[in-house]
């Protein structure tokens, strides 16, 4: 029996695979210890557990140990990436190079660097939502002291040339930052082979707990250094001051750990889903699958279906099917999403898409009653939006003019 | 010998029943609380119920209550806002203050941002009000006094309505630290003067990875954390959904049981001293420990000798946890800067004692029993 609500908004927030609870719960009551006590046991034991889960955390990315400090979370990783590096290279410059498809945590973190007199270029992206490499070159400046660009878009999945752009950034000596929420833990992501300096990715996206993240900073070749946003016990060798959350690292280790490990069979298992999803549903008139086909995340799949509103779909089933028209960080506005916009949607298409994110848990039930209810309440829409019967009457809906309210 | 756990100034144990309150939030509603469907907006529901709980325990409005990662980040986010946002052009602060305060306020003096004076100490560790009322007499620009409400190492305790309404007099801007005092002590914030106080659910028997800020309704400051529009759009990121649940829960268990669990930490602290001081030659005590002070925390210093040197190195080798100062510094050799500031004696050594409710009599004997042969 299919189990209602089904969950396919695994790009919001993942839910906790019962393993990485299991690792944990040993940390709230019994192991308790403050990791910054060196005076006892209990200190010990909290502060080997976080040496261990900075093995796991770093092992999946190819970083050593020692790049990886603990925040809580991705957010707060993104916001000391890149105020960290601004300040710490104060002295070299203050461009930033950044692009329009990025969260909001990258995106308001550089507004808010243009305010303390930094500069940011914004690069557009191509239709695809890949960002074009020779803009990026072309926009290096002797001052350029950083370009971040995410790893995947947590809208349309898309996957950035990340060897490419590092290479770039290695070329003109600039550090390369990568927002890698999205991506780590999904697809083979390796600081060395892609040539990344910083890269920041939290548990909650990847079957761990919320309230916990990773900075990766690279230490050698070149040894990046970023400024401290929080100042307090120097804590995670002076990048991150505070208690650490110990039973929210040690989650994010497993969490790490399981995902190096079973990356191969989810993924098969995952896309496969996805493809069936996304095949029946494209099979639905007039419906566009939004990002680049072949580089995009393994698990989402993003498809505008014209003629019907996004909000409208998803009340149509929301309650029997969690997904959503974009970022949840965004998705109590009724704007239609900026990085749809950016990929050149008009704000028909834009507002009319649906962001499917699938997990480890999905099942193949699942799919099948999503691939139904999604088909049937388009077509449902569609028989009472009168758009859809002048498009099916043959009138060029850009010729109209509406009027403005 | 069991373990005697007498750190908890450090951080506490999780109450059982507060994980059992936060389970459900680790398993089955896992929502993004920003997501607008049913497991998001049962998520959003968990996490305003748990800020108005927190608001009515310390009397306060729910919108004056921000969830944070902690203690640290409060304390880094007022302290900021405070110079950035509000104006204060110098700070006031006491060379006692934890690190989370002490680095943050050197920062902003270092960039130039702000200047910084340190308040004169009492010989028992208060702060002394003249100077601190010279202080702000003399300051030309606007100020922030940060002082935290109960030192974690010696448990003296701020006369924080003293303190108030000497800012209020003058103008400046508040911030406490009182990761020491929230749930252990209770709050009345809609009639104490102050802008800002932070908390940690940790130091309560809640979880760690999250705390509160305090921000006064009449003060208006900017994100510290960029990037969303959580918490009012005060502090960007994912909620840390099970940890706000719990941190409300320990913060209800702390408020419900207060009366009976104060009085019965401070018996054993009064219990402690006195057992010392009956069996230890020479030994003495940090601060104001029978006046203004934590009933957790007790500092105490024995004589220096070649063995009493030893005494964390064999406190632990019996399975006794203590600590020599805040967990936060305890690796470094640099010593405590409280202990410094406040009893520059070189032929002590100190150790602090913290209390929870977890403790007994027979632990405090078998401790004190325990140090007569190790000093």
């Amino acid at each position: 029996m299919l189990k209602l609500p089904i969950y396919l908004d695994n790009n919001a927030t993942t839910p906790m695979d019962p393993r990485v609870l299991e690792a944990m719960l040993p940390y709230f009551v019994e192991h308790f210890g403050n990791a910054a006590s060196r005076n006892h046991p209990f200190g010990w034991e909290a502060e080997e557990a976080v040496d261990y889960a900075r093995e796991q955390v770093a092992k999946l990315i190819g970083a050593d140990p020692k790049e990886i400090i603990f925040t809580s979370g991705a957010t707060e990783a993104d916001n000391l990436a890149i105020k960290g590096v601004f300040e710490m290279y104060a002295n070299k410059g203050n461009h930033i190079i950044t692009c329009v498809t990025e969260h909001k945590a990258v995106l308001d973190t550089c507004k808010h660097i243009e305010k303390q007199g930094g500069e940011v270029t914004y690069l557009p992206v191509k239709p695809d939502g890949l960002i074009d490499l020779h803009e990026l070159e072309a926009a290096i400046k002797p001052t350029t002291v950083l370009i971040s660009i995410m790893y995947a878009n947590n809208e349309v999945g898309v996957i950035q040339p990340v060897k490419e752009i590092s290479a770039i950034a290695k070329k003109h000596g600039v550090l390369f930052f990568t927002d890698a929420t999205q991506a780590v833990g999904k697809i083979p992501v390796d600081v060395l082979k892609d040539g990344i300096d910083l890269l920041a990715f939290s548990a909650h996206k990847m079957y761990g707990p919320k309230g916990v993240g990773a900075l990766y900073v690279r230490r050698k070749n070149p040894r990046v250094k970023v400024t401290a946003q929080m100042d307090g016990g120097g804590h995670e060798r002076g990048m991150r001051s505070g208690t650490l959350n110990v039973p929210g690292i040690v989650g994010l280790g497993k969490a790490c750990e399981l995902c190096r490990l079973e990356m191969e069979q989810d993924t098969k298992h995952i896309k496969a889903l996805r493809d069936k999803l996304e095949n029946a549903l494209l099979q639905v008139e007039e419906s566009y699958l939004n990002g680049h086909k072949d580089h995009r995340l393994p698990h989402v799949s993003n498809i505008s279906f014209k003629y019907v509103e996004g909000e409208g779909l998803m009340m149509g089933f929301n309650k029997n099917i969690a997904l959503s028209s974009g970022s949840a960080c965004t998705s109590a506005s009724l704007e239609p999403s900026y990085v749809l916009k950016a990929l050149g949607l008009g704000d028909d298409l834009a507002h009319s898409s649906l962001r499917f994110g699938l997990g480890r848990f999905t099942t193949e039930e699942q799919i099948d009653y999503t691939i139904e209810q999604v088909t049937n309440t388009v077509n449902k829409l569609r028989e009472m939006s009168p758009l859809w019967e002048m498009f099916k009457e043959g009138i060029d809906l850009n010729t109209i003019e509406w009027a403005h309210h | 010998m069991n373990r005697i756990y007498l750190d908890n100034a450090a951080t506490t144990p999780l109450d059982s029943v507060v994980l059992e309150a936060m389970m459900p939030y680790l398993t089955t509603n896992f929502g993004n609380p920003s997501s607008i469907y049913s497991y998001g907006r049962e998520s959003r529901l968990a996490i305003e119920n748990a800020r108005k709980f927190v608001a009515k325990t310390l009397n306060a409005h729910p919108a004056e209550i921000f969830f944070t990662s902690g203690g640290t980040e409060s304390s880094n986010t007022a302290i900021t806002a405070a110079v950035r946002d509000l104006g204060c052009k110098h700070i006031i602060s006491s060379s006692i203050e934890h690190h989370a305060t002490l680095h943050t306020v050197e920062h902003l003096h270092h960039t130039g941002e702000a200047a910084l004076s340190y308040v004169k100490l009492l010989p028992n560790g208060h702060v002394d009000m003249e100077d601190l009322e010279r202080l702000l007499a003399e300051s030309s620009e606007k100020s922030l006094v940060t002082l935290m409400h109960a030192n974690n190492e010696v448990g003296n305790m701020l006369d924080i309505f003293a303190v108030g309404e000497l800012c209020k007099l003058y103008g400046a801007i508040f911030h406490s630290d009182t990761v020491q005092t929230v749930g252990h002590f209770p709050f009345d914030l809609r009639n104490t003067p102050v802008h800002f106080i932070t908390g940690a659910g940790h130091k309560f028997h809640g979880p760690k990875g999250v705390g509160i800020l305090y921000i006064n309704e009449n003060v208006k400051i900017t994100p510290f954390v960029h990037g969303g529009s959580q918490e009012r759009n005060m502090r960007a990121g994912t909620e840390n959904l099970y940890g706000i649940v719990g941190f409300a829960k320990a913060l209800e268990l702390a408020s419900a049981d207060h009366e009976k669990d104060s009085a019965y930490i401070k018996s054993l602290k009064v219990y402690m001293m006195e057992q010392l001081k009956k069996h230890i030659k020479g030994v003495a005590f940090n601060g104001d420990p029978l006046g203004r002070s934590l009933y957790t925390v007790l500092s105490v210093s024995f004589p220096k000798t070649e063995k009493s040197e030893m005494i964390l190195f064999n406190l632990d080798i019996n399975n006794i946890c203590a600590s020599g100062g805040s967990a936060c510094t305890s690796g470094a050799d640099a010593g405590s800067h409280v202990i410094r500031a406040i009893n520059n004696n070189p032929n002590q050594v100190t150790v602090r004692f913290s209390f929870s409710k977890h403790n007994t009599q027979q632990e405090i004997d078998a401790v004190v029993a325990k140090l007569q042969e190790l000093i």
